[in-house]
């Protein structure tokens, strides 16, 4: 290297590379940081900050209470329907070849594009006056909207995706050798399922059940049209946090929200957890 | 050399019954009513969660004809309203396909402590209620927050401003692109990467010449993704942005508006249709793009 | 009816193509029957009907002189070996063999002995709590008889059992699989490409292509007397050489190395032949072709000798050492074939057009086995 007195010494090939990779780790952990990181940090403040005194009064709510029940009541509800149908429709879109499988695909897919507001447009327009199911509910005195039957179907709509998107390619990925050999050893379709097929896209399948249910304890766009929002009845943990900051409780909503943001970090373990898993896929 | 006999082997049988190529007794293939069943259940499932709703709101929307649509189009704000939507949500596709490229690259081909818990953060808009990232940022750049104070003296206002809607669906859709791209990341033949390097090229032109031309697809889907969503977002902006009308109204909180109290749902429906149509285009072509390999690997 | 396997007018089309046409075939009971033939030539579709896992669109199997032909794939209770294992990732080498069992809920202890029973049979008792990724490609491939074994099936099928590994391991698991046979005595149907295998385990060989079966025979009939251009260029390396039949032999170039008095006169005609059973000497005589050496390549205790004809057709052959030392390259040789295949040409092309296989008519040129002693010297 020849410097001549005066003038600095330029960076080596090597340092001018390590410069590079660190300038885009740090990058990396810059944008992430500021835009991630900051805002938990943020709330964690906001939330604490008042003490231990909010935190009292809003667990004494029973409206908080209530939201918190009904949340919890509709997600297992859609979990339900989305992880076993989700799963029916993972063997049919992987196992089965029909015309339209494409269709289907993107059928599966469309409730991510879909803004939660038009779903709970399209839930009114179906069961709201006028609508399509209208006048057969109506006939039989059963409430959708403004109702938990129609949260309950806005929230299936939104969580489809996620079982369907890890357990399908899965499927697609280990074949079907396994469960052939299953029937020969004399297995039963419903045994193999069980046996063979189930343990096998375990971790895929926890992984999908994680996501669909952190999507849906989140919803709120489309919940917020069909439920009327009547304060313990239909008023989920989302929708009182905006009926909170709407009546300047603003303290109640931070509360709230927290506690929603804590049990979501614990379902995000829960979902690195199972997405190490299968990655790795252990037989363990 | 010589015959040692005629010793001829065996050979089967010449066909009794079926001339060339018939098949004679051939038996249809039992339907397996397990299969059609699983079948007919997966396709009920999913037109009856899916399709009706969806045609719910395209055929009240197109109810009017082309004319209504327009006439929702121009009354009420929705222009401004859409422009505003669509300009953040491309935006916001832009810069993350650039932050969420380098995050996926720097996750794939690096390897530094604190790594796993960049993949976990990443991953955290993923699990967080919308709204509460909405309330997360008033909290953080809130008028009553020393950060957001300190902003505001500056000049910058991020709650209730157009830049607090991009921070928030920033942070909507970071997961989108990332975990887009990783995946067709990883899968990259390193072969070719080494190939080029072994040549005398560089970090950036292998990257450029030899990576990119790979990852395109999944770069252009995961923007695509993050477009969509961010066009549809609604728990994440409803907050943030103050609902200010022809200034920080998105389209999804109008829509919203507008159908409680049943104010105008022909108006909302135009408007969700249009949405809903853009979410559907989005959709396809991602599928087209990158979507659901398995089926574009034909199975034999 | 035979008490092994009886398949009879077996069809098989997938969507355009037929893979299967008309096969049949018995393969005697108690013995290791081999469906060889090369890949496509539709041997694993042909072994899954008999097992049940694909449906004939025409035909009829019999096994132990029940028909199978229209039992569910659990029904029919025959062991199934895969290519590629297919263990079930997610349980124990044990919990694999007891498979069988326990879906017949046999009773635990019954399940118990039975699986170290087969676990020392094929000698991986001590692997008995691995799990499948924690073992190597041929102990894989043990369990997986081990457990095809458990629910003692009265039909061993294997498709391509050894394909996936490497080749010493598959030299010592075909030992071990004839071993086993014959301290069980199964019937079983092995499909393989590989006519060593084949040749080397199989009482009886079934030679596929393209969907039907070219030649039924022991391993010597398959080997020594091929019916078809395609049995006789498949099993066992063969040199091609074309040319025609001129008064009652094959006329090529300038000799007429081999006979050919089946085939009618003026005929063009294929000759097949090892390239062990070439010799070579140094004059003309008893119809030997004139070759120029092109090459001489020491392969261990043999030599390659490449040659090359007048009419420029290639021969190689294959010799030990000692017979060849004086063969230099650019020498000029004379070549005669011992043990040639004579074919019609015609017949190689409706072979390859896909027809039927040779009429049995066509008296076929019988061969004694080559032997390695006994072979003239070149004065």
């Amino acid at each position: 290297m020849n410097t001549t007195a005066g003038r600095t010494p330029r960076l080596s090939a090597g340092a001018r590379r390590r410069l590079v990779h660190g300038g885009l780790i740090a990058a990396t952990f810059g944008y992430v940081g500021v835009l991630v990181v900051a805002p938990l940090i943020g709330i964690a403040v906001a939330a604490l900050k008042p003490g231990l005194s909010a935190w009292r009064t809003v667990f004494a709510d029973p409206y908080a209470r209530h939201a918190y029940l009904l949340t919890g009541y509709i997600t297992v509800e859609a979990l339900l329907v989305t992880t076993v149908l989700g799963v029916v429709v993972s063997l049919v879109l992987s196992r089965d070849r029909f015309p339209g499988r494409a269709v289907v695909s993107a059928l599966v897919d469309l409730p991510l594009a879909v803004s939660p507001v038009v779903v709970g447009l399209a839930a009114v327009l179906l069961f709201g006056l006028g609508g399509w199911f209208e006048p057969w509910f109506a006939a039989r005195n059963i409430q959708i909207l403004f109702a938990v039957p129609s949260m309950v179907l806005v929230t299936i709509f939104i969580s489809i995706p996620f079982v369907i998107r890890e357990v399908a390619p899965l499927l697609q990925e280990l074949g079907t050798e396994e469960e052939q050999a299953a029937r020969t050893l004399g297995a039963s379709r419903l045994q193999t399922f069980f046996r063979i097929t189930l343990p096998n896209i375990r971790w895929g399948l926890l992984y999908g059940i994680a996501l669909s249910t952190a999507r849906a304890i989140g919803e709120v766009g489309a919940v917020l049209i069909v439920s009327g929002t009547i304060a313990g009845q239909t008023e989920t943990s989302t929708l009182y946090i905006l009926r909170a900051f709407d009546e300047g409780q603003d303290n109640s909503g931070y509360v709230v929200a927290l506690t929603l943001a804590m049990v979501s970090i614990v379902m995000l373990f829960g979902i690195e957890f199972f997405r190490r898993r299968q990655e790795k896929g252990h037989s363990a | 050399m010589g015959f040692s006999g005629l010793d001829v082997a065996q050979t089967p049988p010449l066909p009794a019954s079926p001339g060339q190529g018939g098949l004679a007794r051939a038996r249809r293939e039992r339907p397996a009513w397990g299969r059609l069943g699983l079948r007919g259940l997966a396709l009920l499932y999913l037109g009856l969660m899916v399709v009706l709703p969806l045609s719910a709101v395209v055929t009240k929307g197109f109810g009017g004809g082309i004319a209504s649509l327009q006439d929702a189009f121009s009354q009420l704000g929705a222009r401004q309203a859409l422009i505003l939507t669509i300009e953040m949500a491309a935006l916001v596709a832009v810069i993350n396909a650039v932050f969420g490229t380098i995050t996926a690259y720097v996750l794939t081909r690096y390897r530094f402590p604190g790594r796993n818990a960049v993949a976990t953060v990443v991953d955290i808009p993923f699990a967080i209620p919308t709204l509460v990232t909405g309330v997360m940022l008033v909290a953080l750049y809130g008028p009553n927050s020393p950060v957001g104070g300190f902003l505001a003296r500056h000049g910058v206002h991020i709650i209730f401003a157009k830049l607090g809607i991009l921070v928030a669906l920033l942070f909507v859709t970071l997961p989108l692109v990332v975990r887009t791209v990783q995946p067709v990341m990883q899968e990259l033949d390193r072969g070719e990467e080494e190939a080029a390097q072994v040549l005398g090229a560089r970090r950036w032109r292998t990257f450029r010449q030899v990576m990119l031309p790979h990852l395109r697809a999944g770069i252009v889907a995961g923007s695509l993704l993050a477009f969509a969503r961010a066009l549809g977002e609604f728990g994440a902006v409803v907050i943030v942005s103050g609902n200010i009308a022809n200034k920080t109204l998105t389209a999804p909180v109008l829509i919203a508006q507008l159908i409680s109290g049943f104010k105008d749902p022909r108006a909302a429906a135009a408007i969700g249709t249009i949405l809903f149509g853009l979410a559907f285009v989005l959709v396809l072509i991602v599928e087209r793009l990158v979507g659901h390999k398995e089926l574009r690997e034909h199975a034999s | 009816m035979s008490e092994g396997i009886v398949v009879q007018g077996l069809w098989k089309r997938f969507g355009s193509f037929d893979a299967v046409k008309d096969v049949g075939f018995e393969a005697e009971d108690g013995k290791i029957t081999a469906l060889l033939g090369p890949s496509g030539s539709g041997k694993s579709t042909v072994l899954r009907m008999i097992a049940g896992l694909e449906r004939p669109d025409a035909g009829r199997i019999w096994v132990g002189g029940e028909e199978q032909t229209g039992k569910s794939v659990q029904e029919r209770r025959f062991g199934f070996v895969f290519q590629h294992y297919a263990l079930f990732r997610h349980m124990t080498v044990s919990r694999n063999v007891a498979f069988g069992l326990s879906v017949r809920k046999e009773p635990k202890a019954a399940q118990r002995s039975r699986v170290n029973e087969l676990l020392e049979l094929v000698g991986l008792a001590p692997f008995a709590s691995r799990y499948p990724d924690q073992l190597s490609g041929g102990q894989r491939q043990r369990v997986a008889l081990a457990r095809a074994l458990a629910p003692q099936p009265r039909l061993l099928l294997l498709d391509e059992p050894f394909g996936a590994l490497d080749a010493r391991v598959r030299q010592e698991l075909r030992r071990w699989l004839d071993d086993l046979h014959r301290e069980l005595g199964v019937t079983s149907l092995l499909v393989t490409h590989d006519q060593d295998e084949a040749l080397e385990l199989a009482n009886e060989v079934v030679v596929m292509h393209q969907g039907r079966v070219e030649q039924i025979g022991t391993a010597d009939e398959i080997y020594n007397q091929p019916v078809t251009p395609f049995v006789a260029g498949f099993v066992g390396a063969a040199n091609i050489i074309n040319g025609y039949v001129s008064a009652g032999r094959i006329r090529v170039a300038d000799g007429a190395p081999a006979g050919a008095g089946h085939l009618p006169e003026g005929e063009k005609a294929q000759a097949y032949v090892r390239s062990h059973d070439i010799r070579l000497t140094t004059s003309a005589g008893d119809g030997a072709v004139s070759a120029d050496v092109e090459r001489v390549t020491n392969m261990g205790w043999t030599s390659k000798i490449h040659l090359q004809l007048p009419d420029g057709q290639v021969l190689i052959a294959q010799l030990p050492n000692e017979e060849v030392d004086w063969i230099r390259p650019g020498a000029r040789v004379y070549a005669g074939l011992r043990g040639a295949k004579v074919f019609s040409a015609a017949d190689v092309e409706d072979a390859a057009a896909d027809s039927r296989p040779a009429e049995v008519s066509e008296a076929v040129v019988v061969t004694r086995t080559p032997s390695r002693e006994a072979i003239p010297r070149a004065p």
